[in-house]
Formats: C-alpha cells, sequence, structure tokens
C-alpha cells in the first residue's frame, strides 16, 4: 500500500471507463447481429423458405403404364413386358467415357455403340438420363446393379416393354411403338413432359399411333428429396398417374391369324366386316412384318429386307392399297340404271365379245360372247358388253354418284394412317386432272371397274356390307375404350329400292352357287351359309391389248408385277347375312382362280369360328381341302385373356 | 509488489475456493456448450457418437482443466504468462515446418490423442503476457511511442506466423485481441485513429496490389473477398458456403423448422456443417428465436466477464479477464457475421458449440483463467 492511492484509482477508473467503452461497442455489434437475424429469419423468411425447398425437393415423372390392346375375345396383341434396363446421367459421372468402359467389361457394349451414347449424353443437358442398354438379361441387370458404387451415374431400373405377341398377325394394324425422335416432339402439338423421359416410347404407325392419346396415359410424379449431390434420400409424395386406357378391337384373332396364314407367300389382302355393325372381324395383308423389331431401332438387314421386298411388306394394302377393282363394281353400275329405270331386269342384251365405239373396240373377257345376257345373268357371268350398254345409258356422273354412295372416294373413318380414299372419277375430276373432255369410252371402263377407277379392300368390303344390310354400314376396329363399349348405332339406310338391292344379292347368289357362275367352283355347300360374291379381274395398267393378244396373256408367261390383280366380294350367309368379305390377291391372275377359293376358306372360317367341316365344301373338292386343312398350323400362340372374362 | 501480498492474504484458500468462483459464468458456459452437443447430434442424423459423444467427453475433460486452471493462484499464471508466450512461438514455428496440413493449411501438430492448433494456444498467451506487460509498465507510460512499439511487436510476430500458414481468421483474431488488451490498459485513442486508417490503408493496398506483382495476398483469397462481396458470382463455387448458409438461416423463420428437422444441412448442402457453420443448422431448426437465445447466451456471458473485470481491482487480472472475454466476443460475432454474409468466409468456429477439440480445451482453459483471476482477485 505504498503507492499513492489516487493513482491506483486514477488507473482503475481509466480502465473501467475503457471497459464500458469497449461493452458498449460490442453491445452494438451484437446488436447489429440481431438485427441481421431478424432480417434473415423474420423479414425474408418465406424467401430463403422456397429455396431451400427447390434445394431439396425435385420432381420426378414416373412413366405411365401404356395401355394394352386386346381382341374382340380379350386376347392379347400388344402388352407390356419388363424390360432391364440402363440409363446414365453424364453429370454424375465424372469421366463418363471412363465409367462407359468400365461397363463394357461387365456388360457386351462395343465401343461405337459407347461413343454413340456419350454423343447422345453431350447433346442433352447434364442431368438428362440417357439410355445406355435395354431388355437386358437378368444375369447382366444383377451384375451392372451389384457393381453399381464403382460406376458412379449409371443407374439401373426396370422398365415395360412394349410386346406383340402376334408377331406378323397384325403389324399393320396395330403397328408399334419406337423411341420418341425429334419429329414426334414437332408432330404433337403439345409435348407431354413424359416424352422427354429416356426411352419412353410413342406410336409410330397403327393403332399405337392413332390412339396415342388414349394409350399413353397420364404421367405421375413422385416428389423426392435429393441430397447436394442428387441422391434421392427419400420420396414425399406420389402420384401414380393414370395408365393409358386399354383398347379392345373388334377384330378376331383367330380369324385374323387364320387370313393372314391363308394368304402367306402373296401379296394379298382381305377384309371380313360384320355386314350390320360394321365391326372389322379380319384386316389381313401379307406379308407382314414383326413389329417386335422396331421397338428398340430396328437392324439394318431386316429393314433393307422390308424395304427392298416388292410384295411391299410394310404397306397395309387393307386399307392404304389402292386397285382397280374390276368387276366387283359391276352391282354399283347395275344399281345406279336400275334406280334410273334405265334398264329392265328382264331386258336381254346381245353379247358378241365386244362393242364398238366409234373406232375402237371394247372386248369382253370372253372373246366368243356370251350371247343374250339379262341383269342377273350378266353379273353372274360377268359379262362386260351387257355394262358396257347399260352404263352408256346411265353415264358416269350418276355412276359416280352410286359409287360414292357406296363408300367408294372417301377415306373410311378408322383410327389408322395412310387410309386410301380411292378413286371415283367424273367429267370434272378428269377435266381437273388431265385438263380432258370426258370420253364415253372411259365410261364404258369405270362401268367394269378399269381405267381411272381405284378402291382399296376395306371399300370393297364396305360396299358389299351395303350390299347384303341395305344401309350405309361404316366399318370400325375399337370394340371398347378401358373396358366401355363403343356405341353402336343403326346405319342409316341406303335408300335404294329393295327390289333392286334383292336383285343384286340374286345376281350375286347365282356368281357364287350357278354352274357358269364365275365363283361356282368356290361355292359354300352347306345352304345355311352359302355365300354370294362376285370376282373381279383388274388389268394392271402398262400392259396393254396389243401385248394380251400377242399371247402374252398367259399368266405364266408374264413377269408377276404386269400380272392382273385377282378380286372377289361377298357376303354369307346368303339368306341372312352376317359377314362381308373382300380378297385382293396382287397380280395373282383371275378373280374366279385366286381370290375366291381364299374368300370362301376365310369366310367359312368367319361363319364356323373353327375349322368349318368338310361338308360345307362341294364334294369334288374334298381331298384337296383335306389335305389343306391337315397342313394347317396350330393358330399362333394365344397368350391367356389379360383378366379375365370380362373383356370377352 | 505488496498488492500481491494483500491478495494472497484475503484470496479464499483449498477447496474453499470453489464457493469463490463466479458460478454463473459456468453455468453459462455449460449451457452454450449444451446447446452445441444437441446441434452436433442433429447434423449427424440421430448419431451421438459421430460427434456428440467425443465433443462432450472432451467438453468434460476441458472442464477438469478448468478447474484445474481456476484452482492455481493468479499469481502462477502471471509468473508463467511470458514462458507461455515463448512456448506459443516454438509451436508456431514447429508447426511450420512440421505441422500436418489440413483443408489447404499448415495448422496442426499432431499430439497423437489430440491435434494441437498452436494459434489456439497462442491467442491466449498473447493476452497473457499483453496483460502482463500493461500490469508492469507504469500506467502513465503506457501512450508512449516505444511502449506501444513493444506489444505491437508482441501480437505482430505470432500474428504473421498465423496468417503465412495461412490462417488469416485467427491470425485477424491475434490482432484484434491484442488490441483489446491495450485498448483495456488505457493506450491513447489516437493510437487506435492511427492504426483505424493504417487498417483502410491496407485493404486500399490489398486490393490495389491485385493482379501486380507485388500481390499481397493469395488468390483464393481475393476469391473469397470477391464471393463475399456478391456470393452470386459463383453460387456453385466459392460462394457456395455464404449462399447456402444464408438459404437455410433463412429458411429456419421464427422459431425453426423443430430439432432433428432441419433439411440443408443433413442434406449436405451446407459445407462444414458441424465446424464453422453449425450456427446455420442451429437457425434453421430453431429458428430466430433459437439464435437469439443463443446470442443472449454469448451476451451474459459478455456481462458476466466484464463485470467480473471491472470488479477485480487486480490490473493483471482486469486485463485478463478484459482480454480473454474480448477473444471470446470476437470469435462468436465473426462467425455468427461469417455465416450471415456480413462478413468474408475466414474460418472462425463458433465458440463452446463448433466440434473441434483443441479449440474447445483451450477456450474451458481461458476460462479457467478468468475464474482463477476472479477467485484470486484481492478483497
Amino acid at each position: 500500500m505504498k503507492k499513492p492511492i489516487n493513482t491506483a484509482h486514477e488507473k482503475n477508473r481509466s480502465l473501467t471507463r475503457r471497459a464500458l467503452v469497449l461493452g458498449g461497442m460490442q453491445a452494438a455489434v451484437i446488436g447489429v447481429l440481431n438485427w441481421r437475424m431478424r432480417d434473415l429469419q423474420v423479414t425474408q423468411s418465406s424467401e430463403f423458405r422456397l429455396l431451400a425447398e427447390e434445394n431439396r425437393i425435385r420432381d420426378r415423372l414416373i412413366e405411365p403404364e401404356r395401355g394394352l390392346i386386346f381382341d374382340r375375345n380379350g386376347i392379347a396383341l400388344a402388352q407390356n413386358n419388363p424390360n432391364y434396363r440402363i440409363v446414365m446421367i453424364r453429370e454424375q459421372a465424372e469421366n463418363a467415357p471412363l465409367v462407359l468402359a468400365e461397363l463394357a467389361r461387365i456388360i457386351d457394349l462395343p465401343p461405337e455403340k459407347r461413343e454413340a451414347i456419350y454423343n447422345e449424353m453431350r447433346k442433352r443437358a447434364p442431368f438428362v438420363p440417357v439410355a445406355v442398354a435395354e431388355q437386358l438379361s437378368w444375369e447382366d441387370f444383377a451384375r451392372v446393379s451389384a457393381n453399381a458404387p464403382s460406376l458412379p451415374g449409371i443407374i439401373t431400373e426396370v422398365g415395360l416393354n412394349r410386346f406383340y405377341p402376334m408377331k406378323e398377325d397384325y403389324s399393320h394394324i396395330i403397328g408399334y411403338v419406337g423411341p420418341v425422335s425429334e419429329y414426334d416432339l414437332e408432330r404433337f402439338k403439345n409435348p407431354d413432359p413424359v416424352l422427354q423421359i429416356p426411352g419412353f416410347q410413342t406410336g409410330k404407325t397403327g393403332v399405337e399411333r392413332e390412339l396415342e392419346d388414349l394409350l399413353r396415359g397420364v404421367a405421375g410424379s413422385k416428389r423426392v428429396e435429393i441430397n447436394a449431390v442428387g441422391r434421392v434420400m427419400r420420396e414425399l409424395g406420389r402420384n401414380n398417374g393414370k395408365k393409358g386406357a386399354d383398347i379392345q378391337l373388334t377384330l378376331d384373332h383367330d380369324l385374323q391369324n387364320y387370313a393372314q396364314y391363308r394368304m402367306q407367300g402373296e401379296s394379298a389382302a382381305a377384309v371380313v366386316m360384320d355386314v350390320h355393325s360394321g365391326d372389322v372381324r379380319a384386316l389381313a395383308s401379307t406379308p407382314g412384318f414383326d413389329p417386335n423389331q422396331f421397338i428398340f431401332g430396328i437392324e439394318a438387314d431386316y429393314w433393307n429386307g422390308l424395304i427392298e421386298d416388292e410384295y411391299r411388306p410394310l404397306a397395309d394394302k387393307t386399307i392404304s392399297g389402292a386397285y382397280p377393282p374390276g368387276s366387283t363394281v359391276k352391282m354399283v353400275t347395275a344399281l345406279a340404271a336400275l334406280e334410273e329405270g334405265l334398264v329392265d331386269p328382264k331386258e336381254e342384251i346381245y353379247c358378241r365379245g365386244f362393242i364398238d365405239l366409234g373406232n375402237r373396240r371394247f372386248h369382253c373377257w370372253k372373246r366368243g360372247g356370251h350371247g343374250n345376257m339379262d341383269l342377273t345373268n350378266g353379273l353372274k357371268q360377268s359379262c362386260d358388253v351387257y355394262y358396257y350398254e347399260i352404263s352408256q345409258r346411265v353415264g358416269i356422273e350418276k355412276m359416280a354418284l352410286m359409287a360414292r354412295r357406296f363408300g367408294f372416294g372417301a377415306k373410311p373413318p378408322l383410327p389408322l394412317p395412310s387410309l386410301s380414299s380411292g378413286l371415283v372419277p367424273n367429267m370434272q375430276w378428269k377435266f381437273d386432272r388431265y385438263n380432258e373432255r370426258w370420253q364415253v369410252g372411259d365410261t364404258l371402263n369405270a362401268a367394269i371397274g378399269q381405267g381411272f377407277v381405284l378402291a382399296s379392300p376395306t371399300q370393297l368390303a364396305v360396299m358389299t356390307a351395303r350390299l347384303a344390310s341395305g344401309r350405309m354400314v361404316q366399318p370400325r376396329i375399337i370394340q371398347r375404350i378401358d373396358g366401355v363399349a363403343e356405341p353402336v348405332e343403326q346405319a342409316p339406310s341406303l335408300q335404294l329400292k329393295p327390289e333392286n338391292l334383292d336383285l343384286m344379292r340374286l345376281g350375286m347368289f347365282r356368281v357364287s352357287n350357278e354352274t357358269r357362275g364365275t365363283a361356282y367352283s368356290s361355292r359354300i355347300d352347306e345352304p345355311s351359309m352359302a355365300m354370294a360374291g362376285k370376282t373381279g379381274t383388274a388389268q394392271v395398267k402398262g400392259i396393254s391389248l396389243a401385248e394380251r393378244e400377242a399371247g402374252l396373256a398367259d399368266k405364266e408367261d408374264v413377269p408377276w408385277r404386269f400380272r392382273d390383280h385377282a378380286l372377289f366380294v361377298g357376303f354369307a350367309p346368303y339368306d341372312n347375312p352376317r359377314y362381308s368379305i373382300s380378297v385382293v390377291i396382287e397380280h395373282g391372275g383371275s378373280g374366279s382362280k385366286a381370290a375366291a377359293p381364299v374368300a370362301r376358306d376365310i369366310m367359312l372360317r368367319a361363319l364356323y369360328g373353327t375349322t368349318p367341316p368338310i361338308e360345307a365344301y362341294p364334294r369334288n373338292l374334298w381331298s384337296e381341302i383335306r389335305e389343306q386343312q391337315a397342313q394347317e398350323p396350330p393358330p399362333n400362340p394365344r397368350a391367356a385373356p389379360a383378366d379375365g372374362s370380362d373383356r370377352a | 509488489m505488496s498488492f500481491m501480498e494483500q491478495s494472497r492474504n484475503q484470496a479464499p484458500r483449498g477447496w474453499r475456493k470453489i464457493l469463490y468462483i463466479n458460478w454463473p459464468l459456468v453455468l453459462l458456459v455449460i449451457a452454450v456448450s449444451s446447446f452445441g452437443f444437441l446441434m452436433l447430434y442433429s447434423v449427424a442424423g440421430g448419431e451421438l457418437d459421430r460427434w456428440a459423444r467425443p465433443q462432450m467427453t472432451r467438453f468434460a475433460a476441458g472442464l477438469v482443466i478448468m478447474f484445474v486452471v481456476a484452482f492455481i493462484p493468479l499469481s502462477f499464471w502471471r509468473q508463467v504468462s511470458p514462458l507461455a508466450y515463448v512456448f506459443g512461438l516454438v509451436l508456431l514455428v514447429v508447426v511450420m515446418f512440421f505441422g500436418s496440413r489440413g483443408m489447404g493449411a499448415q495448422r496442426w501438430i499432431d499430439l497423437g490423442f489430440i491435434q494441437l492448433q498452436p494459434s489456439e494456444v497462442m491467442k491466449i498467451a498473447l493476452v497473457m503476457v499483453l496483460a502482463l506487460y500493461y500490469d508492469w509498465l507504469e500506467p502513465k507510460k503506457v501512450s508512449r511511442p516505444l511502449y506501444v512499439l513493444l506489444p505491437l511487436l508482441m501480437i505482430a510476430v505470432p500474428a504473421m506466423m498465423v496468417v503465412v500458414q495461412p490462417d488469416l481468421g485467427t491470425g485477424i483474431l491475434l490482432v484484434l485481441s491484442g488490441g483489446v488488451v491495450m485498448f483495456l490498459a488505457g493506450v491513447s485513442y489516437w493510437y487506435f485513429g492511427a492504426a483505424l486508417s493504417l487498417a483502410i490503408g491496407a485493404v486500399v493496398a490489398v486490393m490495389l496490389s491485385r493482379g501486380t506483382g507485388w500481390q499481397l495476398l493469395n488468390n483464393y483469397q481475393y476469391r473469397r473477398i470477391d464471393v463475399f462481396l456478391d456470393p452470386s458470382l459463383d453460387p456453385l463455387g466459392a460462394g457456395y458456403h455464404i449462399t447456402q448458409s444464408k438459404i437455410a438461416l433463412g429458411s429456419g423463420g421464427l422459431s425453426g423448422r423443430g430439432f432433428m428437422e432441419g433439411t440443408q444441412s443433413r442434406l449436405n448442402f451446407l459445407p462444414e456443417k458441424q465446424t464453422d457453420f453449425i450456427f446455420t443448422t442451429m437457425a434453421e431448426e430453431f429458428g430466430y428465436i433459437g439464435t437469439t437465445i443463443l446470442l443472449i447466451l454469448y451476451t451474459l456471458i459478455m456481462i458476466f466477464a466484464i463485470s467480473a473485470a471491472l470488479k477485480n481491482k487486480n490490473r493483471f487480472g482486469a486485463l485478463l479477464i478484459g482480454g480473454i472475454a474480448a477473444t471470446f466476443f470476437f470469435y462468436f460475432a465473426l462467425n455468427m457475421a461469417m455465416v450471415m454474409g456480413l462478413a468474408p468466409v475466414v474460418g472462425v468456429p463458433l465458440p463452446l458449440v463448433s466440434y473441434g477439440g483443441s479449440a474447445m480445451m483451450v477456450l474451458l482453459g481461458a476460462f479457467g483463467l478468468i475464474q482463477s483471476a476472479h477467485i484470486h482477485r484481492p478483497r
């Protein structure tokens, strides 16, 4: 206590003062800190809360399951099989080519494929998953999954993959799906985000394409919480979306399968239709192709084989083929004349094998002539001269109107792509098209379905159905959508005199059931199933009459592509029509020899629903038919109906 | 030295010392640390063994150290102050040549059972030696240039050694803590005015030197400054820390998402979530209310420490308490300012809360010194 008290006191006062100043400054700093806390946590809180949600929450799309396609009996025609696949996300793989090289040691992945995948990844945003391999075997899939830790960015997943169990049978009707292309994205007006899912498949042709909106369903989404490197930590919520609608077609698989089989080896088309409802029972076009080959991108060899085949397997001949219908349109010509009262059914016209018009001679198919022909006899023997005569009385305009009434010249209302509308010529059309006046000769050609007239096999089946039912039946191939039956209304009447229609039916009956009828040899011998029909033999453009007369007419000598098209239309049973049929065999020769037997076999199959009894055939054909039936393979392996009988 | 005799006479002896401990300060330290355990448990996703349990073990050891230091007479600590300072300098030299590298800086000495960070030791040793210096110096001489130069050197030498490690944050802390002791000792305001002007001048020089041959800081330090000024410059790179930290903080709102409910830190959006950025987790889970409570706890520690300094008539004791309290203050204020985007990211832990062994031990030892000064104060 030797030190002066003043100094010690002064010293402590100074320290106290300084400590209080310091404390004050610290209090100010603490105040600023608290103000900042308040600013961030209270004032701007909602903004940061939003940013935090964005930080951790991602919405991921869930691929909807594509709707299935069934035949009328519930047999699956397009189904979804599990697909073990691998996708890769570039931003998660530090060195994508290295990871791909690593992956190639586990599964088969040639360098050029790796390069293609890498290029694809670089084209897209770094976080977009890109398909690396599809349809792996379970073993490969398991191996990749087990090695996942050493393959950053590689994700294994189980997807669904379209499968067409009936292969060639429905290649044209159902079509196929394939990966979404740039073209597809442009095609859809409002592209669904689900299309961006890697490997997502969309309909490319056929019903798959035309009913895409129904089949695709609605994408679901799952809300996941991710961490800073994008790994999914947990699922916060899920909306499963909506499965695509199941489509049930009016087609009958047994019949379709049989028709495809019956016409194999030919370039041909056959259409079977219910004459009342318009339900299409078979829509067969040969040759077909295996739509499964298209799903993951077709192999070049298979593709080249398809496009180089002169039988045109890719074309659906039933709807897009446009053929000169030949004599199968004679009913339309006759009805045009009958309705106008320009011909009496009893009136006989003499056929001497040709008629002369100015300096041109128009031949009947029968060089020697048919002699006297009345209406139904003219149909039965398909006398061309008879129709040359009556068509001159009616004129092309009336004939064209009648043809349109039977469905020619307009696209049938089917959900299928590349529908042909055929062609119904008239004076105006020719003037517009060729800037030429209509000639009487053009009328004569049109009367027998030659010249400008074109029709698709579907249109021919519709025409026959309308003749049989007397109503404006429209074809349809969709029976139910998601279990809900598509409404069928009774078609409006054709507004034709019943006695005239009866005459046509009678004529067609005589074609198939009387000696000298052009389809007599292909008749059905069971009276309750009797078929009424009409043959047609259509000349192919490019073969001149001169060549024909020079002896090239003999079928075997003519190159395939110059031979006549063989056609047949018919309905059965005659007494109580149920089905109409049209058959076109490209370059098959004559309708009575090539098309009529095929039509008979398919029609019998439709009528009996199974292999018809031998008694339905004329006795002289029994041995031949027995042999034919014995060679018939069992039906295409049938998938079990997907869920019970309610679809049937 | 008669006041020393007096203090020794009046100071409590033996186990009775326990009654003279500044208990509110001890309880506040325990409260803040417990807050830390909760947060370490939470950021580990409910895993006790990851960070919380080791931290608790070290805290227990640290408490023992604190009481041992507190019971040792202040005169002892006064006498060892120069030794502690020299020891700290030696450690800094050692770490320069033999230290382990961590996070791009050479800061640690691995002693086997603990990773010793010499700069931590130095922070306290510097305060001790400066307190001793001003206790020795006659008060009327404190503002004489020669007597100002000496403490400046005592601060500058370790600060430079820490900065070259490089650990700018701790270097700044050393300068600030030393400055506070000088301030409390009564060094003229003119010097502080001059120092402030110098600091501003230095900042200008640092910014101007950028890209020239005599560039004063490393490029990464410039980048931190840039990004501090505008985090959106590099939201996924250098600005990532600040941006994510602010998002986590702000998303807590008033009352927070609830304990263990924080998303940002658990999902690893936050870097160093268990050390420098643990405050953001607390902010996210307990909201503005939680962060304010923590701030109040820290403020209470400051209030009790400063009042202990004011009550202490021993100049060494008062300066020691004031200096340590200020160091503690700079720690939490800088850390909070950093995670809230008010200061550049310089790597300062949140005292008593952030995961880390040596910092915790040293800090509790420093609180032991405060207690020792408090117990052994002249009455």
